[in-house]
Protein backbone atom coordinates (compact mmCIF):
# COMPACT_ATOMS: atom_id res chain seq x y z
CA UNK A 1 0.00 0.00 0.00
CA UNK A 2 1.26 3.47 -0.85
CA UNK A 3 2.15 5.61 2.13
CA UNK A 4 -0.72 7.69 3.48
CA UNK A 5 -3.38 5.76 1.58
CA UNK A 6 -6.11 4.12 3.57
CA UNK A 7 -8.05 2.48 0.78
CA UNK A 8 -7.09 -1.13 0.14
CA UNK A 9 -5.85 -1.96 -3.30
CA UNK A 10 -5.04 -5.26 -4.96
CA UNK A 11 -2.36 -6.39 -7.32
CA UNK A 12 -2.66 -8.75 -10.27
CA UNK A 13 -0.04 -11.44 -10.73
CA UNK A 14 -0.13 -13.34 -14.00
CA UNK A 15 0.86 -16.96 -13.54
CA UNK A 16 1.65 -18.73 -16.75
CA UNK A 17 1.08 -19.17 -19.82
CA UNK A 18 3.31 -21.96 -18.64
CA UNK A 19 1.40 -23.57 -15.84
CA UNK A 20 2.19 -22.99 -12.17
CA UNK A 21 1.68 -26.63 -11.36
CA UNK A 22 1.82 -28.64 -14.50
CA UNK A 23 4.07 -27.53 -17.29
CA UNK A 24 1.16 -26.84 -19.53
CA UNK A 25 -0.19 -23.69 -21.15
CA UNK A 26 -2.84 -21.93 -19.09
CA UNK A 27 -2.80 -18.45 -17.63
CA UNK A 28 -4.31 -17.61 -14.25
CA UNK A 29 -4.70 -13.92 -13.38
CA UNK A 30 -4.54 -13.87 -9.60
CA UNK A 31 -5.80 -10.70 -7.97
CA UNK A 32 -3.95 -10.54 -4.68
CA UNK A 33 -4.17 -8.38 -1.61
CA UNK A 34 -0.76 -8.83 -0.01
CA UNK A 35 -0.34 -12.61 0.18
CA UNK A 36 -4.05 -13.38 -0.08
CA UNK A 37 -5.72 -14.30 -3.38
CA UNK A 38 -8.88 -12.22 -3.83
CA UNK A 39 -10.00 -13.22 -7.28
CA UNK A 40 -8.87 -15.41 -10.15
CA UNK A 41 -9.44 -15.11 -13.85
CA UNK A 42 -8.61 -17.98 -16.15
CA UNK A 43 -7.41 -17.47 -19.69
CA UNK A 44 -7.64 -20.63 -21.73
CA UNK A 45 -7.15 -21.28 -25.41
CA UNK A 46 -3.37 -20.89 -25.53
CA UNK A 47 -2.99 -24.02 -27.60
CA UNK A 48 -6.33 -24.49 -29.28
CA UNK A 49 -5.84 -27.28 -31.76
CA UNK A 50 -9.19 -27.24 -33.59
CA UNK A 51 -9.63 -30.95 -32.99
CA UNK A 52 -13.42 -30.77 -33.25
CA UNK A 53 -13.12 -28.88 -36.54
CA UNK A 54 -10.81 -31.57 -37.95
CA UNK A 55 -13.33 -34.24 -36.96
CA UNK A 56 -16.15 -32.34 -38.64
CA UNK A 57 -14.31 -31.26 -41.80
CA UNK A 58 -11.22 -33.31 -42.57
CA UNK A 59 -11.29 -36.82 -41.16
CA UNK A 60 -13.53 -39.78 -41.67
CA UNK A 61 -15.01 -41.12 -38.41
CA UNK A 62 -12.42 -43.90 -38.04
CA UNK A 63 -9.56 -41.41 -38.39
CA UNK A 64 -11.36 -39.19 -35.87
CA UNK A 65 -11.39 -42.04 -33.37
CA UNK A 66 -7.59 -42.06 -33.37
CA UNK A 67 -7.53 -38.26 -33.35
CA UNK A 68 -9.73 -38.40 -30.23
CA UNK A 69 -7.13 -40.63 -28.64
CA UNK A 70 -4.62 -37.81 -29.15
CA UNK A 71 -6.75 -35.15 -27.42
CA UNK A 72 -4.94 -36.04 -24.22
CA UNK A 73 -1.86 -38.12 -23.51
CA UNK A 74 -3.25 -39.36 -20.18
CA UNK A 75 -6.93 -39.89 -20.96
CA UNK A 76 -6.25 -41.67 -24.20
CA UNK A 77 -8.84 -44.36 -23.60
CA UNK A 78 -11.72 -42.29 -22.29
CA UNK A 79 -11.89 -39.90 -25.26
CA UNK A 80 -12.10 -42.57 -27.99
CA UNK A 81 -14.31 -44.62 -25.63
CA UNK A 82 -16.71 -41.70 -25.35
CA UNK A 83 -16.70 -41.03 -29.08
CA UNK A 84 -17.23 -44.72 -29.84
CA UNK A 85 -20.28 -44.85 -27.53
CA UNK A 86 -21.73 -41.74 -29.19
CA UNK A 87 -21.21 -43.04 -32.72
CA UNK A 88 -22.48 -46.51 -31.83
CA UNK A 89 -25.69 -44.92 -30.55
CA UNK A 90 -26.04 -42.69 -33.61
CA UNK A 91 -25.35 -45.43 -36.17
CA UNK A 92 -26.86 -48.24 -34.09
CA UNK A 93 -23.74 -50.43 -34.11
CA UNK A 94 -23.85 -53.38 -31.70
CA UNK A 95 -20.90 -54.04 -29.38
CA UNK A 96 -19.97 -57.63 -28.39
CA UNK A 97 -20.10 -58.29 -24.67
CA UNK A 98 -16.48 -59.33 -24.41
CA UNK A 99 -15.41 -56.06 -26.01
CA UNK A 100 -17.34 -54.09 -23.37
CA UNK A 101 -15.27 -55.78 -20.66
CA UNK A 102 -11.97 -55.18 -22.43
CA UNK A 103 -12.89 -51.50 -22.80
CA UNK A 104 -13.58 -51.25 -19.08
CA UNK A 105 -10.29 -52.98 -18.21
CA UNK A 106 -8.42 -50.50 -20.43
CA UNK A 107 -10.27 -47.54 -18.86
CA UNK A 108 -9.52 -48.70 -15.30
CA UNK A 109 -5.83 -49.24 -16.06
CA UNK A 110 -5.78 -45.67 -17.31
CA UNK A 111 -7.35 -44.49 -14.04
CA UNK A 112 -4.70 -46.25 -11.94
CA UNK A 113 -1.79 -44.71 -13.83
CA UNK A 114 -3.42 -41.27 -13.98
CA UNK A 115 -4.13 -41.13 -10.23
CA UNK A 116 -0.61 -42.29 -9.32
CA UNK A 117 0.83 -39.74 -11.74
CA UNK A 118 -1.23 -37.04 -10.03
CA UNK A 119 -0.04 -38.11 -6.57
CA UNK A 120 3.53 -37.64 -7.77
CA UNK A 121 2.85 -34.21 -9.24
CA UNK A 122 1.05 -33.10 -6.06
CA UNK A 123 3.97 -34.30 -3.89
CA UNK A 124 6.41 -32.43 -6.14
CA UNK A 125 4.33 -29.26 -5.77
CA UNK A 126 4.81 -29.23 -2.02
CA UNK A 127 8.50 -30.05 -2.35
CA UNK A 128 8.16 -33.67 -1.27
CA UNK A 129 10.24 -35.07 -4.10
CA UNK A 130 10.95 -38.44 -2.47
CA UNK A 131 7.26 -39.27 -2.84
CA UNK A 132 7.32 -37.97 -6.38
CA UNK A 133 10.11 -40.45 -7.25
CA UNK A 134 8.41 -43.28 -5.38
CA UNK A 135 4.98 -42.85 -6.96
CA UNK A 136 6.32 -42.49 -10.45
CA UNK A 137 8.43 -45.62 -10.01
CA UNK A 138 5.36 -47.47 -8.77
CA UNK A 139 3.46 -46.20 -11.81
CA UNK A 140 5.88 -47.95 -14.17
CA UNK A 141 4.32 -51.29 -13.25
CA UNK A 142 0.94 -50.34 -14.71
CA UNK A 143 2.56 -48.69 -17.73
CA UNK A 144 4.45 -51.91 -18.43
CA UNK A 145 1.24 -53.88 -18.06
CA UNK A 146 -0.55 -51.56 -20.50
CA UNK A 147 2.29 -52.05 -22.96
CA UNK A 148 2.14 -55.80 -22.47
CA UNK A 149 -1.59 -56.02 -23.17
CA UNK A 150 -2.23 -53.26 -25.68
CA UNK A 151 1.20 -53.04 -27.31
CA UNK A 152 1.88 -49.43 -26.41
CA UNK A 153 2.37 -47.40 -23.24
CA UNK A 154 0.49 -44.28 -24.26
CA UNK A 155 -1.66 -44.26 -27.38
CA UNK A 156 -3.03 -47.76 -27.41
CA UNK A 157 -5.21 -47.66 -30.52
CA UNK A 158 -7.32 -50.40 -28.99
CA UNK A 159 -10.82 -49.09 -29.64
CA UNK A 160 -12.85 -49.41 -32.78
CA UNK A 161 -16.51 -48.68 -33.48
CA UNK A 162 -18.36 -51.83 -32.51
CA UNK A 163 -15.67 -53.36 -30.32
CA UNK A 164 -11.96 -53.43 -29.61
CA UNK A 165 -9.00 -54.35 -31.79
CA UNK A 166 -7.05 -56.54 -29.35
CA UNK A 167 -8.21 -59.40 -27.23
CA UNK A 168 -6.95 -60.39 -23.78
CA UNK A 169 -5.83 -64.00 -24.02
CA UNK A 170 -5.65 -66.66 -21.31
CA UNK A 171 -1.82 -66.61 -21.40
CA UNK A 172 -1.86 -62.94 -20.46
CA UNK A 173 -3.90 -63.43 -17.30
CA UNK A 174 -1.07 -64.45 -14.90
CA UNK A 175 0.94 -61.35 -15.86
CA UNK A 176 -2.10 -59.11 -15.27
CA UNK A 177 -2.80 -60.74 -11.89
CA UNK A 178 0.85 -60.25 -10.89
CA UNK A 179 0.60 -56.50 -11.49
CA UNK A 180 -2.71 -56.22 -9.67
CA UNK A 181 -1.27 -58.10 -6.69
CA UNK A 182 1.67 -55.72 -6.70
CA UNK A 183 -0.66 -52.74 -6.35
CA UNK A 184 -2.59 -54.43 -3.56
CA UNK A 185 0.66 -55.13 -1.73
CA UNK A 186 1.94 -51.54 -1.91
CA UNK A 187 -1.43 -49.89 -1.31
CA UNK A 188 -1.00 -49.73 2.46
CA UNK A 189 2.46 -48.19 2.02
CA UNK A 190 1.09 -45.51 -0.32
CA UNK A 191 -1.80 -44.82 2.03
CA UNK A 192 0.55 -44.27 5.00
CA UNK A 193 2.76 -41.89 3.03
CA UNK A 194 -0.03 -39.85 1.51
CA UNK A 195 -2.55 -39.75 4.34
CA UNK A 196 -0.56 -40.07 7.55
CA UNK A 197 2.52 -38.00 6.84
CA UNK A 198 2.56 -34.86 9.02
CA UNK A 199 3.96 -32.52 6.36
CA UNK A 200 1.52 -33.68 3.68
CA UNK A 201 -1.33 -33.15 6.11
CA UNK A 202 -0.14 -29.66 7.08
CA UNK A 203 0.13 -28.57 3.46
CA UNK A 204 -3.19 -30.05 2.32
CA UNK A 205 -5.70 -29.95 5.20
CA UNK A 206 -8.04 -26.95 4.84
CA UNK A 207 -6.20 -25.83 1.72
CA UNK A 208 -8.18 -25.16 -1.46
CA UNK A 209 -11.58 -25.82 0.04
CA UNK A 210 -14.53 -26.22 -2.32
CA UNK A 211 -17.90 -26.42 -0.58
CA UNK A 212 -20.56 -28.94 -1.64
CA UNK A 213 -22.86 -26.14 -2.75
CA UNK A 214 -20.18 -24.49 -4.89
CA UNK A 215 -19.31 -27.86 -6.42
CA UNK A 216 -22.95 -28.37 -7.40
CA UNK A 217 -23.39 -24.84 -8.74
CA UNK A 218 -20.13 -24.83 -10.67
CA UNK A 219 -20.87 -28.25 -12.17
CA UNK A 220 -17.70 -29.80 -10.72
CA UNK A 221 -17.16 -33.40 -11.76
CA UNK A 222 -14.92 -36.32 -10.95
CA UNK A 223 -12.68 -36.72 -7.89
CA UNK A 224 -12.78 -32.93 -7.30
CA UNK A 225 -16.56 -33.01 -7.02
CA UNK A 226 -16.65 -36.24 -5.02
CA UNK A 227 -14.09 -34.83 -2.56
CA UNK A 228 -16.58 -32.00 -1.97
CA UNK A 229 -19.27 -34.53 -1.16
CA UNK A 230 -21.09 -34.78 -4.50
CA UNK A 231 -21.54 -38.54 -5.08
CA UNK A 232 -21.53 -38.14 -8.85
CA UNK A 233 -19.83 -40.86 -10.85
CA UNK A 234 -21.04 -41.89 -14.29
CA UNK A 235 -19.97 -45.48 -13.57
CA UNK A 236 -22.50 -45.49 -10.75
CA UNK A 237 -25.20 -43.07 -11.93
CA UNK A 238 -25.69 -44.07 -15.51
CA UNK A 239 -23.47 -47.10 -16.13
CA UNK A 240 -22.18 -47.53 -19.66
CA UNK A 241 -20.41 -50.51 -21.18
CA UNK A 242 -19.59 -53.32 -18.72
CA UNK A 243 -20.04 -51.02 -15.70
CA UNK A 244 -23.73 -51.82 -16.01
CA UNK A 245 -22.88 -55.33 -14.80
CA UNK A 246 -20.55 -54.26 -12.02
CA UNK A 247 -21.39 -52.64 -8.75
CA UNK A 248 -19.40 -49.42 -8.72
CA UNK A 249 -19.97 -46.99 -5.91
CA UNK A 250 -18.97 -43.32 -5.98
CA UNK A 251 -16.20 -42.66 -3.46
CA UNK A 252 -16.49 -39.71 -1.11
CA UNK A 253 -13.96 -38.79 1.61
CA UNK A 254 -16.41 -39.37 4.49
CA UNK A 255 -15.85 -43.11 3.94
CA UNK A 256 -12.44 -42.66 5.59
CA UNK A 257 -12.68 -39.60 7.80
CA UNK A 258 -16.42 -39.44 8.49
CA UNK A 259 -16.70 -35.84 7.30
CA UNK A 260 -16.46 -33.94 4.05
CA UNK A 261 -14.15 -30.91 4.12
CA UNK A 262 -13.67 -30.55 0.37
CA UNK A 263 -9.98 -29.64 0.63
CA UNK A 264 -6.85 -30.97 -1.08
CA UNK A 265 -6.49 -33.72 1.53
CA UNK A 266 -9.96 -35.01 0.69
CA UNK A 267 -9.01 -35.09 -2.97
CA UNK A 268 -6.00 -37.26 -2.08
CA UNK A 269 -8.31 -39.65 -0.19
CA UNK A 270 -10.72 -39.98 -3.10
CA UNK A 271 -7.99 -40.65 -5.65
CA UNK A 272 -6.21 -43.11 -3.39
CA UNK A 273 -9.38 -45.12 -2.77
CA UNK A 274 -10.14 -45.07 -6.46
CA UNK A 275 -6.82 -46.75 -7.23
CA UNK A 276 -7.92 -49.60 -4.98
CA UNK A 277 -11.40 -49.60 -6.52
CA UNK A 278 -9.93 -49.78 -10.03
CA UNK A 279 -7.80 -52.79 -9.13
CA UNK A 280 -10.92 -54.52 -7.81
CA UNK A 281 -12.91 -53.62 -10.95
CA UNK A 282 -10.22 -55.10 -13.21
CA UNK A 283 -10.18 -58.31 -11.15
CA UNK A 284 -13.95 -58.57 -11.32
CA UNK A 285 -13.90 -57.99 -15.08
CA UNK A 286 -11.29 -60.69 -15.65
CA UNK A 287 -13.47 -63.08 -13.70
CA UNK A 288 -16.80 -62.23 -15.35
CA UNK A 289 -15.56 -61.63 -18.89
CA UNK A 290 -17.66 -63.70 -21.33
CA UNK A 291 -16.06 -65.46 -24.30
CA UNK A 292 -16.92 -64.43 -27.82
CA UNK A 293 -16.04 -62.05 -30.63
CA UNK A 294 -14.48 -58.67 -29.89
CA UNK A 295 -15.66 -56.73 -32.90
CA UNK A 296 -19.04 -56.58 -34.61
CA UNK A 297 -17.81 -55.34 -37.99
CA UNK A 298 -14.30 -56.41 -38.93
CA UNK A 299 -14.24 -55.19 -42.52
CA UNK A 300 -13.12 -51.56 -42.67
CA UNK A 301 -14.75 -50.57 -46.02
CA UNK A 302 -18.10 -51.88 -44.78
CA UNK A 303 -17.75 -50.04 -41.50
CA UNK A 304 -16.94 -46.79 -43.31
CA UNK A 305 -19.88 -47.29 -45.66
CA UNK A 306 -22.18 -47.90 -42.73
CA UNK A 307 -20.96 -44.74 -40.99
CA UNK A 308 -21.40 -42.68 -44.17
CA UNK A 309 -24.98 -43.87 -44.65
CA UNK A 310 -26.01 -43.56 -41.02
CA UNK A 311 -27.97 -40.62 -39.69
CA UNK A 312 -28.70 -39.97 -36.06
CA UNK A 313 -27.27 -38.57 -32.87
CA UNK A 314 -25.78 -39.95 -29.72
CA UNK A 315 -24.03 -38.94 -26.54
CA UNK A 316 -21.13 -40.82 -25.04
CA UNK A 317 -20.55 -40.33 -21.32
CA UNK A 318 -17.50 -41.84 -19.68
CA UNK A 319 -16.03 -41.39 -16.20
CA UNK A 320 -12.47 -40.33 -17.06
CA UNK A 321 -9.81 -40.19 -14.30
CA UNK A 322 -10.53 -36.46 -13.90
CA UNK A 323 -14.30 -36.70 -14.10
CA UNK A 324 -17.13 -37.02 -16.53
CA UNK A 325 -16.20 -36.82 -20.17
CA UNK A 326 -18.99 -36.24 -22.69
CA UNK A 327 -19.00 -36.34 -26.46
CA UNK A 328 -22.00 -35.37 -28.56
CA UNK A 329 -22.06 -36.86 -32.05
CA UNK A 330 -24.40 -36.16 -34.91
CA UNK A 331 -24.16 -38.17 -38.10
CA UNK A 332 -25.61 -36.96 -41.37
CA UNK A 333 -26.47 -39.43 -44.13
CA UNK A 334 -24.10 -39.15 -47.07
CA UNK A 335 -21.48 -37.20 -45.16
CA UNK A 336 -18.06 -38.80 -44.84
CA UNK A 337 -17.21 -36.79 -41.73
CA UNK A 338 -19.01 -36.40 -38.42
CA UNK A 339 -21.84 -33.87 -38.80
CA UNK A 340 -21.29 -32.38 -35.36
CA UNK A 341 -18.74 -33.43 -32.76
CA UNK A 342 -18.65 -31.70 -29.40
CA UNK A 343 -16.09 -32.77 -26.83
CA UNK A 344 -16.49 -31.73 -23.21
CA UNK A 345 -13.51 -32.89 -21.18
CA UNK A 346 -13.70 -32.86 -17.36
CA UNK A 347 -11.15 -30.06 -16.81
CA UNK A 348 -13.38 -27.75 -18.87
CA UNK A 349 -15.91 -27.58 -16.04
CA UNK A 350 -13.46 -28.19 -13.18
CA UNK A 351 -11.61 -24.98 -14.13
CA UNK A 352 -14.79 -23.09 -13.20
CA UNK A 353 -14.19 -24.16 -9.62
CA UNK A 354 -10.63 -22.74 -9.57
CA UNK A 355 -11.61 -19.18 -8.52
CA UNK A 356 -13.58 -20.69 -5.61
CA UNK A 357 -10.70 -23.01 -4.67
CA UNK A 358 -8.04 -20.26 -4.77
CA UNK A 359 -10.17 -17.72 -2.89
CA UNK A 360 -8.30 -16.43 0.22
CA UNK A 361 -5.37 -18.76 -0.40
CA UNK A 362 -1.75 -17.71 0.01
CA UNK A 363 0.28 -17.44 -3.19
CA UNK A 364 2.51 -20.29 -1.98
CA UNK A 365 -0.56 -22.53 -1.76
CA UNK A 366 -1.63 -21.81 -5.33
CA UNK A 367 0.42 -24.60 -6.98
CA UNK A 368 -0.89 -27.40 -4.77
CA UNK A 369 -4.47 -26.07 -4.68
CA UNK A 370 -4.55 -25.69 -8.43
CA UNK A 371 -2.87 -29.04 -9.04
CA UNK A 372 -5.44 -30.71 -6.78
CA UNK A 373 -8.14 -30.56 -9.44
CA UNK A 374 -5.70 -32.48 -11.66
CA UNK A 375 -6.05 -29.95 -14.47
CA UNK A 376 -5.35 -31.24 -17.92
CA UNK A 377 -4.62 -28.49 -20.40
CA UNK A 378 -4.90 -30.60 -23.46
CA UNK A 379 -8.49 -30.95 -22.33
CA UNK A 380 -8.93 -27.21 -22.04
CA UNK A 381 -6.04 -24.50 -21.74
CA UNK A 382 -3.71 -19.89 -18.60
CA UNK A 383 -3.31 -17.67 -14.09
CA UNK A 384 -2.52 -13.68 -13.96
CA UNK A 385 -1.71 -12.06 -10.28
CA UNK A 386 -2.51 -7.89 -9.97
CA UNK A 387 -1.37 -5.94 -6.77
CA UNK A 388 -3.89 -3.35 -5.65
CA UNK A 389 -1.17 -1.38 -3.87
CA UNK A 390 0.97 -0.55 -6.86
CA UNK A 391 -1.31 -1.61 -9.72
CA UNK A 392 1.78 -3.32 -11.12
CA UNK A 393 1.60 -6.54 -13.06
CA UNK A 394 4.25 -9.18 -12.73
CA UNK A 395 4.62 -12.66 -14.10
CA UNK A 396 5.37 -15.40 -11.63
CA UNK A 397 6.96 -18.18 -13.55
CA UNK A 398 6.79 -21.80 -12.69
CA UNK A 399 10.18 -21.92 -10.94
CA UNK A 400 9.32 -18.93 -8.75
CA UNK A 401 5.97 -20.32 -7.66
CA UNK A 402 7.44 -23.73 -7.08
CA UNK A 403 10.18 -22.13 -4.93
CA UNK A 404 7.54 -20.30 -2.84
CA UNK A 405 5.63 -23.53 -2.35
CA UNK A 406 8.70 -25.52 -1.31
CA UNK A 407 9.73 -22.74 1.11
CA UNK A 408 6.35 -22.92 2.79
CA UNK A 409 6.77 -26.64 3.35
CA UNK A 410 10.25 -26.09 4.83
CA UNK A 411 8.87 -23.34 7.13
CA UNK A 412 6.13 -25.65 8.37
CA UNK A 413 8.59 -28.43 9.05
CA UNK A 414 10.71 -26.19 11.31
CA UNK B 1 -38.01 -34.40 -4.59
CA UNK B 2 -39.95 -37.22 -6.22
CA UNK B 3 -38.19 -38.88 -9.15
CA UNK B 4 -40.28 -39.13 -12.32
CA UNK B 5 -40.01 -41.76 -15.05
CA UNK B 6 -38.82 -40.55 -18.50
CA UNK B 7 -42.42 -40.74 -19.75
CA UNK B 8 -43.70 -38.70 -16.82
CA UNK B 9 -40.98 -36.11 -17.37
CA UNK B 10 -42.14 -35.61 -20.96
CA UNK B 11 -45.73 -35.27 -19.73
CA UNK B 12 -44.68 -32.70 -17.17
CA UNK B 13 -42.91 -30.70 -19.90
CA UNK B 14 -45.97 -30.74 -22.14
CA UNK B 15 -48.14 -29.66 -19.23
CA UNK B 16 -45.79 -26.83 -18.36
CA UNK B 17 -44.95 -25.59 -21.85
CA UNK B 18 -48.10 -26.43 -23.86
CA UNK B 19 -47.43 -25.51 -27.49
CA UNK B 20 -43.87 -24.62 -26.62
CA UNK B 21 -42.96 -28.32 -26.66
CA UNK B 22 -42.09 -29.29 -30.25
CA UNK B 23 -41.15 -32.94 -29.85
CA UNK B 24 -39.68 -35.52 -27.53
CA UNK B 25 -38.15 -38.99 -27.64
CA UNK B 26 -36.74 -41.56 -25.26
CA UNK B 27 -33.63 -43.48 -26.31
CA UNK B 28 -32.89 -46.85 -24.74
CA UNK B 29 -30.05 -49.26 -25.38
CA UNK B 30 -29.34 -52.59 -23.74
CA UNK B 31 -25.76 -53.00 -22.71
CA UNK B 32 -23.30 -55.71 -21.65
CA UNK B 33 -24.28 -59.10 -20.24
CA UNK B 34 -27.04 -58.19 -17.83
CA UNK B 35 -28.84 -56.11 -20.49
CA UNK B 36 -29.35 -53.17 -18.23
CA UNK B 37 -30.68 -50.13 -20.02
CA UNK B 38 -28.85 -46.95 -20.88
CA UNK B 39 -31.47 -44.22 -21.20
CA UNK B 40 -31.43 -40.74 -22.58
CA UNK B 41 -34.21 -38.26 -23.11
CA UNK B 42 -34.47 -35.71 -25.90
CA UNK B 43 -36.84 -32.77 -25.66
CA UNK B 44 -37.24 -30.10 -28.30
CA UNK B 45 -38.77 -26.75 -27.39
CA UNK B 46 -39.54 -23.51 -29.16
CA UNK B 47 -37.09 -20.68 -28.56
CA UNK B 48 -39.88 -18.64 -26.91
CA UNK B 49 -40.45 -21.45 -24.38
CA UNK B 50 -36.73 -22.10 -23.76
CA UNK B 51 -36.46 -20.13 -20.54
CA UNK B 52 -39.53 -21.83 -19.07
CA UNK B 53 -38.09 -25.22 -20.05
CA UNK B 54 -34.81 -24.55 -18.21
CA UNK B 55 -36.78 -23.36 -15.16
CA UNK B 56 -38.70 -26.63 -15.31
CA UNK B 57 -35.44 -28.65 -15.41
CA UNK B 58 -34.42 -26.76 -12.26
CA UNK B 59 -37.72 -27.91 -10.72
CA UNK B 60 -36.96 -31.56 -11.52
CA UNK B 61 -33.52 -31.43 -9.94
CA UNK B 62 -32.28 -28.85 -7.46
CA UNK B 63 -28.88 -28.41 -9.10
CA UNK B 64 -29.20 -29.80 -12.64
CA UNK B 65 -25.82 -30.67 -14.13
CA UNK B 66 -25.34 -28.85 -17.44
CA UNK B 67 -22.59 -30.79 -19.15
CA UNK B 68 -22.26 -28.75 -22.32
CA UNK B 69 -24.18 -26.87 -24.99
CA UNK B 70 -23.61 -28.40 -28.41
CA UNK B 71 -24.30 -26.55 -31.66
CA UNK B 72 -25.09 -27.85 -35.11
CA UNK B 73 -25.28 -25.78 -38.25
CA UNK B 74 -28.35 -27.08 -40.11
CA UNK B 75 -28.25 -24.68 -43.06
CA UNK B 76 -30.88 -22.03 -42.46
CA UNK B 77 -30.99 -22.61 -38.73
CA UNK B 78 -28.75 -23.51 -35.81
CA UNK B 79 -29.63 -26.24 -33.36
CA UNK B 80 -28.52 -25.84 -29.77
CA UNK B 81 -28.68 -28.80 -27.41
CA UNK B 82 -28.33 -28.20 -23.68
CA UNK B 83 -27.05 -31.52 -22.30
CA UNK B 84 -28.39 -31.80 -18.77
CA UNK B 85 -28.12 -34.71 -16.38
CA UNK B 86 -30.64 -35.05 -13.59
CA UNK B 87 -31.23 -37.46 -10.69
CA UNK B 88 -27.49 -38.14 -10.28
CA UNK B 89 -25.93 -39.59 -7.18
CA UNK B 90 -27.63 -42.98 -7.18
CA UNK B 91 -27.05 -46.15 -9.16
CA UNK B 92 -29.06 -46.37 -12.43
CA UNK B 93 -31.15 -43.36 -11.43
CA UNK B 94 -29.47 -40.73 -13.55
CA UNK B 95 -31.01 -39.52 -16.80
CA UNK B 96 -29.40 -37.62 -19.65
CA UNK B 97 -31.72 -34.90 -20.82
CA UNK B 98 -30.95 -33.15 -24.12
CA UNK B 99 -32.91 -29.91 -24.36
CA UNK B 100 -33.01 -28.89 -28.00
CA UNK B 101 -33.83 -25.47 -29.36
CA UNK B 102 -33.61 -24.37 -32.98
CA UNK B 103 -32.77 -20.77 -33.86
CA UNK B 104 -33.12 -19.22 -37.35
CA UNK B 105 -29.87 -17.72 -38.64
CA UNK B 106 -31.65 -14.37 -39.01
CA UNK B 107 -32.18 -14.16 -35.24
CA UNK B 108 -29.43 -15.97 -33.38
CA UNK B 109 -30.04 -15.07 -29.78
CA UNK B 110 -30.83 -17.05 -26.65
CA UNK B 111 -31.28 -15.89 -23.05
CA UNK B 112 -28.49 -16.75 -20.61
CA UNK B 113 -28.95 -19.49 -18.01
CA UNK B 114 -26.03 -18.38 -15.81
CA UNK B 115 -28.43 -16.88 -13.24
CA UNK B 116 -29.82 -20.38 -12.67
CA UNK B 117 -26.65 -22.41 -13.35
CA UNK B 118 -23.53 -20.28 -12.64
CA UNK B 119 -21.26 -22.94 -14.17
CA UNK B 120 -22.78 -22.42 -17.61
CA UNK B 121 -20.55 -19.39 -18.23
CA UNK B 122 -17.75 -21.21 -20.11
CA UNK B 123 -20.02 -23.04 -22.49
CA UNK B 124 -22.08 -19.89 -23.17
CA UNK B 125 -18.91 -17.95 -23.96
CA UNK B 126 -17.91 -20.79 -26.25
CA UNK B 127 -21.14 -20.85 -28.29
CA UNK B 128 -20.87 -17.06 -28.72
CA UNK B 129 -17.40 -17.24 -30.25
CA UNK B 130 -17.70 -20.56 -32.05
CA UNK B 131 -21.22 -20.35 -33.51
CA UNK B 132 -22.04 -16.64 -33.34
CA UNK B 133 -25.09 -17.17 -31.16
CA UNK B 134 -25.71 -14.09 -29.07
CA UNK B 135 -26.30 -14.99 -25.43
CA UNK B 136 -28.52 -12.22 -24.04
CA UNK B 137 -27.60 -11.14 -20.53
CA UNK B 138 -24.29 -13.06 -20.28
CA UNK B 139 -22.27 -11.62 -17.36
CA UNK B 140 -18.91 -12.09 -19.09
CA UNK B 141 -19.02 -11.96 -22.90
CA UNK B 142 -15.29 -12.21 -23.65
CA UNK B 143 -13.88 -14.82 -25.98
CA UNK B 144 -12.87 -18.09 -24.37
CA UNK B 145 -10.69 -20.15 -26.68
CA UNK B 146 -10.27 -18.08 -29.82
CA UNK B 147 -7.39 -15.63 -29.92
CA UNK B 148 -8.11 -11.88 -30.20
CA UNK B 149 -6.22 -11.84 -33.52
CA UNK B 150 -8.98 -13.78 -35.23
CA UNK B 151 -11.25 -11.24 -36.98
CA UNK B 152 -14.87 -10.72 -35.93
CA UNK B 153 -17.51 -12.55 -37.89
CA UNK B 154 -15.59 -15.84 -38.25
CA UNK B 155 -17.32 -18.71 -36.53
CA UNK B 156 -15.42 -22.04 -36.63
CA UNK B 157 -18.46 -24.27 -36.12
CA UNK B 158 -20.42 -22.75 -39.00
CA UNK B 159 -20.62 -24.53 -42.30
CA UNK B 160 -21.59 -21.46 -44.35
CA UNK B 161 -19.55 -18.50 -45.63
CA UNK B 162 -18.84 -17.30 -42.06
CA UNK B 163 -16.81 -20.47 -41.42
CA UNK B 164 -13.04 -20.36 -40.93
CA UNK B 165 -12.18 -21.50 -44.46
CA UNK B 166 -10.63 -18.21 -45.57
CA UNK B 167 -8.22 -18.39 -42.62
CA UNK B 168 -6.94 -21.82 -43.58
CA UNK B 169 -3.47 -22.14 -44.97
CA UNK B 170 -3.38 -24.49 -47.90
CA UNK B 171 -0.31 -26.68 -47.85
CA UNK B 172 1.85 -26.85 -51.02
CA UNK B 173 0.60 -29.49 -53.41
CA UNK B 174 -2.96 -29.47 -52.05
CA UNK B 175 -6.02 -27.95 -53.54
CA UNK B 176 -8.22 -25.79 -51.31
CA UNK B 177 -11.48 -27.54 -50.47
CA UNK B 178 -14.60 -25.93 -51.86
CA UNK B 179 -17.87 -25.64 -49.99
CA UNK B 180 -20.05 -27.45 -52.49
CA UNK B 181 -17.63 -30.40 -52.79
CA UNK B 182 -18.17 -33.37 -50.53
CA UNK B 183 -15.43 -35.33 -48.88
Amino acid sequence: MAVGETEKTTYTIPVGPVHPALKEPIQLMLEVDGERVVNTDILVGQVHRSIEWLGMNRNNPVQTLYLAERICGICNICHPFCLAIGVEQAANIPVPERAEYIRVIAAEMERIHSHILWAGVAAHEIGFDTVFYLTWRVREEIMDLIEYIFGNRVTKGVLQYGGVRRDITAEQLPRIRKSLDYYKSIYEHLRRILLEDKTVKMRTRNVGVLSTEDALKLLTVGPTGRASGVPKDVRQDQPYSAYADLDVEAITPDMVTGTVVGDVYDRIIVRLLEIKQSVEIIEECLEKMPAGPIMSETKMPRLLRLLTDAAGEGIGRVEAPRGEDIHYVRLEAGSETLGTWKVRAPTYVNLLAVPAILQDMQIADVPIAFASIDPCQSCTNRVVVTDRATGRKSILDYQELHRLSVEKTRDLQR
Amino acid sequence: MEKLSPKAIIDSFSEKLGDGLVGSSIYEREIAVKKNKFRSLWIEVQSSAFRAAVLHVCQLQEYPHLAIISCSDLGSEVELIYHFTIYYGQRFEELSLGLKVKLPKTDLSIPTVTDLIPGAIFTEREIQEMMGVEVVGIPDGRRLFIDEDVPEGIYPWRKDETGPDKLLRVLPGRKPKRHDEKG
